[in-house]
């Protein structure tokens, strides 16, 4: 399992770094996301990977660790995911704005040699 | 009872400031109050402080980094308090009739009492570090008085001037004073005094020393940095006569002071100390003769007397330093009500100017008297407080301190400087107040206000009485203030006007006769002689300034960017992955580490064909996103699909949840925005003419891309394998129960124990929201994103060629069926939601999933049935849910204050409800519940600002070409 998750967190990394330099604001807003996903699922499997063993307790009960598995990087990925959100959406209006005051996709608001 | 001396300026200048701005004479009676109670408080103390006596106050700040507020006042500290709160009586006062009604004069009063504060900070802190924190108190406050005026230019030239150099100074200062600290081992005053020889015998005395002094140069305007204190006569009189008598400049001499004790008698102090002192006594003479400004002739003859002051303290003998002090005290009376006198003169006829100036003596004879017994002060006449300290001067100069050419061309310099002082203090007198009166003044004068002369009256009878019977006037207080700074070498010194025929009057009677002389003899050039003296005229320490700031903060900055800056982006990111890739690495080779080993087993073929799919979805993506959008946005999805499924695999319901729903908001969010990208076509026969250089530059970036994918999956995989160390995960799933009343761990932890976070967080989501909104406020597309859609072109064709369909009937029917049923859908949506919100503390859920299932509902109906429809029906204000939803979160954190608990601590407890049945209901929900609230809101109005586009810009778009054509 840990050696799928981690090509998985690699494959994503790469394409999303790839991405992150190149010149059109759309590669990179996707080179974003991709990014954004193995770096979830980066902290999520700081964890460890566990299955069947979610972090929900028996009402009244005190959870440990043998029988859950640990709900911190959890709750630091939900919020990520969240923030993740927020930042796709300013970035995309930022891209949309830039096109629409230069006229052009390109990174630096305005046409380089080709690439 | 010393922290009054701070705490009461500090809060008079507060409450001085909400002052209303008419109320001159009521605030002048505030800041009067406040600078007279500290008056009388230190008056109270002096029995605490004579035959060396020493109050302490302390106050633990940050002891384990030996910095506490320590306050403590030994004689000389309590001679300058009574300067500083003395003098400050009289320039409140003098201030209540010289500032005019249209000035701000609450700001004046609270600068003022702010700056009087800070001063005293200086003189009473009883630690180096405090020391320099009230010191660059007083730059910052004295920047601000002087640029009070600040519609003029050059108060505003003048206050930045000051600052820079007072400012660059202090910062010098304190480096000195945190290696004196590290010497001595204390930043406490008391320590670093007793041990003098420690200090100078140090290796680091030498750096301690210059720095030091750099700072105490620069504040008491001593040559090279004396420039500065002319230009910051565009400062209000009052401020001049404070910040240029018993102030500003005087924490220079006060620092040099201070320190006399543990770092004078040297060759490098005398050297520097010395050569400083008497380059500045005798330009600031000469220079002051030239001026034609009142206040001009004024500063530069404070220039002057300050040099006097720090030649006294560099020659490091105990009776030089006993005349130092006294000077100290002598310069502030009499340099105080010349300042006001030239006010007064500057108030009354409208002009500074001494060419204009002349005869005032028969309107105002008493000013003039006044005045010339103050400048006759400041010549140095007999019966007067300037002449007997210059008498010590001229005895101290003729001694022999050190063998050297410096030490011996002292007494010519005093003397010629003299001289000077004679002639420019003639000057002053003679210009203004005698001669014919001319006929061009701005205003009639006269005499001004009685109160405003008071203060004058008050310090001219100071200097006379000190002047003839000093033993017994400021003897005893100059004894106690030199006696806490020389201890037991105080040396026996005579105060009195008489001591017979010797060299030191015969210099005098030279330096008294001599200037007359030589102002009579330049009366002539002088009367229409341009500013400034000349030859040095030319060589404006302004103008050197200025080309050294330009020089420094333009050119050199500049160079700088060309050679080191790229306004474009990808070298920046390419810079950006690199250093985060050796970041990564570096610490990883230092540590020698090893690789793991690959274990291949326990590998479900399920989840490796998923990751397959994920993986090509990922890479797909990649490969698409430059020419294929719609493509690439859908390949991302297919990945984040995946993830969202490993979320649920590896017992992470909740992420499953939130990624799964914010994946769809996403996507929607991206086609949106998709149609106003510019059309991009793959050019087939372009990419096989790729040039070298492209294919070159890209497999760089697949290099970079590579490495860092490798090096992340690498640690990841490392991470993994290893067994878990103890963390603070048993923490929460031990109380998240029994504490937070909630099953579900990851719920509990972000509504309850980490609850201030989510706030945080969804505040950082509205503002976000709010950004968007205005952005695409004023988003103006590309003409060729204007243009309706391919398909809604071909849609409305098909309507045009037949007759029975009206325009736009296509577009409206397009997915009628599935629009009917999301129109059907929107109850269910909502129910989901209000399932997630209640289940989320027990069960996979919470605020953020129920929030984002909820706007989802509202973007099905916006995409069903388009936004004009939709808004007919529904009105969906989404400021008001995101502003319900911060109150509600951060009432619900303040309500728990009400019960004596801290911020955000909740209550749990179940209740049942009919029908729902028994459901959590802890303070908690609440949070949760503006965390639903917000989350609604704040996606709502990203997707519905992005959509309101569509309608918007070629609406605007159709305005522009109607008016073009009406222009035409």
């Amino acid at each position: 399992m840990e050696i799928i998750l981690s090509a998985a967190i690699g494959v994503l990394t790469a394409s999303g770094v790839y991405l992150l330099l190149r010149p059109r604001t759309y590669q990179v807003i996707i080179g974003l996301s991709l990014l954004s996903y193995a770096v979830n699922l980066f902290i999520f499997s700081m964890g460890r990977l566990r299955v069947n063993a979610p972090p929900i307790l028996e009402p009244g009960g005190v959870g440990d660790l043998s029988r859950y598995t640990d709900p911190v990087p959890q709750a630091l990925v939900l919020t990520a995911i969240v923030i993740g959100f927020a930042m796709t959406a300013l970035f995309l209006v930022v891209l949309l704005a830039s096109r629409g005051f230069t006229g052009t996709d390109h990174v630096d608001g305005r046409e380089q040699r080709s690439d | 009872m010393l922290s009054v001396f701070i705490l009461a300026p500090f809060a008079g200048s507060l409450i001085a400031i909400f002052f209303p701005s008419d109320q001159r004479g009521a605030t002048a009676w505030f800041a009067g109050a406040i600078a007279l109670l500290c008056f009388l408080i230190a008056a109270g103390l002096y029995p605490f402080v004579t035959s060396g006596g020493v109050l302490r106050y302390e106050l633990a700040w940050i002891p384990e980094l030996g910095l506490n507020f320590t306050l403590r006042m030994d004689g000389f500290a309590w001679l300058f308090t009574v300067l500083v709160t003395a003098i400050g009586v009289l320039v409140v006062l003098y201030a209540r009739y010289y500032m005019a009604a249209e000035d701000p004069v609450p700001r004046f009063f609270a600068l003022f009492l702010a700056f009087m504060g800070s001063m005293l900070g200086v003189v009473l802190s009883g630690n180096l570090i405090l020391l320099a924190v009230f010191w660059e108190l007083t730059s910052i406050v004295s920047f601000l008085l002087i640029g009070y005026w600040h519609h003029n230019a050059h108060a505003r030239d003048g206050a930045r001037m000051a600052l820079t150099m007072t400012g660059m100074g202090g910062l010098c200062m304190l480096v000195g004073l945190l290696i004196m600290g590290r010497i001595v081992g204390s930043y406490d005053l008391d320590v670093v005094l007793a041990s003098g020889d420690t200090i100078r015998e140090h290796p680091l005395y030498l750096a301690t020393l210059v720095l030091i002094l750099l700072g105490a140069l620069t504040k008491s305007a001593q040559f090279p940095f004396h420039f500065w204190l002319p230009h910051a006569m565009a400062a209000p009189t009052p401020v001049s006569a404070y910040l240029h008598s018993a102030t500003m400049v005087k924490a220079g001499v006060f620092l040099l002071v201070r320190f006399w004790p543990v770092m004078a008698g040297t060759e490098a102090w005398f050297w520097i100390v010395g050569l400083a002192g008497l380059t500045t006594l005798l330009l600031g003479a000469y220079f002051a003769i030239f001026q034609q400004d009142l206040k001009g002739l004024l500063a530069y003859s404070t220039i002057s007397h300050l040099g006097l002051i720090t030649v006294l303290l560099s020659l490091g003998s105990p009776l030089a330093a006993v005349a130092a002090v006294f000077h100290i005290v002598n310069h502030a009376t009499f340099k105080a009500s010349l300042f006001m006198a030239a006010g007064i003169i500057d108030h009354e006829t409208g002009t500074r100017d001494m060419r204009k100036l002349g005869g005032l003596i028969r309107y105002m004879p008493g000013t003039a008297m006044l005045a010339m017994v103050a400048s006759a002060a400041m010549a140095g006449v007999p019966l007067l407080n300037g002449f007997i300290s210059k008498e010590m001067f001229f005895a101290e100069a003729i001694e022999t301190h050190q063998a050297n050419l410096l030490d011996t061309i002292t007494p010519y310099v005093a003397t010629l400087a003299g001289m000077f002082a004679v002639t420019y203090s003639l000057r002053f007198i003679h210009s203004v107040f005698f001669g014919k009166i001319p006929s061009d003044l701005p205003k009639i004068p006269h005499e001004p206000p009685r109160w405003m002369r008071a203060p004058i009256e008050f310090l001219v009878l100071a200097c006379l009485v000190v002047g003839i019977i000093p033993a017994i006037t400021i003897g005893p207080f100059l004894h106690t203030a030199v006696v806490s700074i020389l201890g037991a070498s105080t040396p026996q010194y005579n105060l009195s006007v008489w001591h017979g025929w010797n060299l030191p009057l015969i210099m005098s009677f030279v330096a008294l006769l001599g200037g007359i002389g030589l102002y009579f003899l330049m009366r002539n050039y002088l009367a229409t002689s341009t500013e400034g003296p000349p030859v040095f005229r030319l060589l404006h320490g302004q103008r050197i300034f200025e080309r050294v700031l330009v020089t420094l903060s333009w050119k050199w900055a500049r160079w700088l960017e060309q050679r080191l800056g790229t306004r474009r982006l990808q070298p920046q990111m390419r810079f950006l992955v690199f250093v985060a890739i050796m970041a990564g690495a570096l610490p990883l080779l230092l540590n020698h580490f090893e690789l793991p080993p690959l274990l291949v087993r326990g590998i479900d073929p399920a989840f490796a064909l998923l990751w397959a799919i994920g993986i090509a979805c990922a890479v797909g993506a990649a490969y698409q996103a430059k020419f294929h959008r719609l493509a690439a946005l859908v390949l991302l999805g297919g990945a984040g699909l995946v993830t969202c499924i490993t979320f649920v695999w590896l017992s992470a319901p909740d992420l499953a949840v939130t990624q799964l729903l914010v994946e769809i908001v996403t996507t929607v969010l991206i086609l949106l925005g998709l149609r106003w990208l510019p059309k991009r076509i793959e050019d087939t026969q372009e990419s096989e003419l790729l040039s070298l250089r492209v294919r070159l530059r890209r497999l760089r970036d697949f290099v970079l891309a590579l490495v860092a994918g490798g090096g992340v999956a690498l640690i990841a995989y490392t991470v993994m394998t290893r067994p878990m160390p103890e963390t603070i995960a048993s923490y929460f799933l031990e109380r998240a129960y029994k504490e937070g009343g909630g099953t579900n761990v990851v719920n509990v932890i972000l509504v309850d124990f980490r609850g201030f976070d989510t706030l945080g967080e969804i505040a950082v989501l509205a503002i976000v929201a709010l950004t968007v909104f205005a952005l695409l406020l004023r988003f103006r597309p590309q003409a060729d994103s204007l243009e309706a859609p391919e398909q809604q072109k071909v849609q409305n064709a098909f309507d045009d060629d037949h007759p029975d369909r009206a325009k736009g009937d296509s577009v409206a029917e397009y997915l009628f069926v599935p629009s009917v049923i999301m129109r059907w859908m929107f109850p269910v949506s909502g129910m989901l939601a209000a399932y997630f919100f209640l289940r989320g503390h027990d069960l996979p859920g919470g605020g953020f999933a129920a929030g984002i299932a909820m706007s989802i509902g509202f973007i099905l109906q916006y995409m069903s049935g388009g936004t004009r429809w939709v808004e007919e029906r529904l009105r969906i204000h989404p400021l008001r849910w995101m502003s319900i939803g911060i109150i509600v979160a951060a009432a619900t954190g303040i309500g728990s204050w009400l019960f004596g608990y801290p911020f955000l601590t909740s209550h749990a407890q179940y209740i049942t409800l009919p029908i729902v049945g028994k459901i959590p209901l802890a303070s908690a929900i609440f949070f949760d519940l503006g965390v639903f609230s917000l989350v609604v809101g704040a996606t709502v109005l990203i997707l519905i600002a992005l959509a309101h586009q569509s309608i918007r810009a070629p609406r605007a778009h159709a305005r522009a070409l109607r008016a073009a054509k009406e222009a035409k």
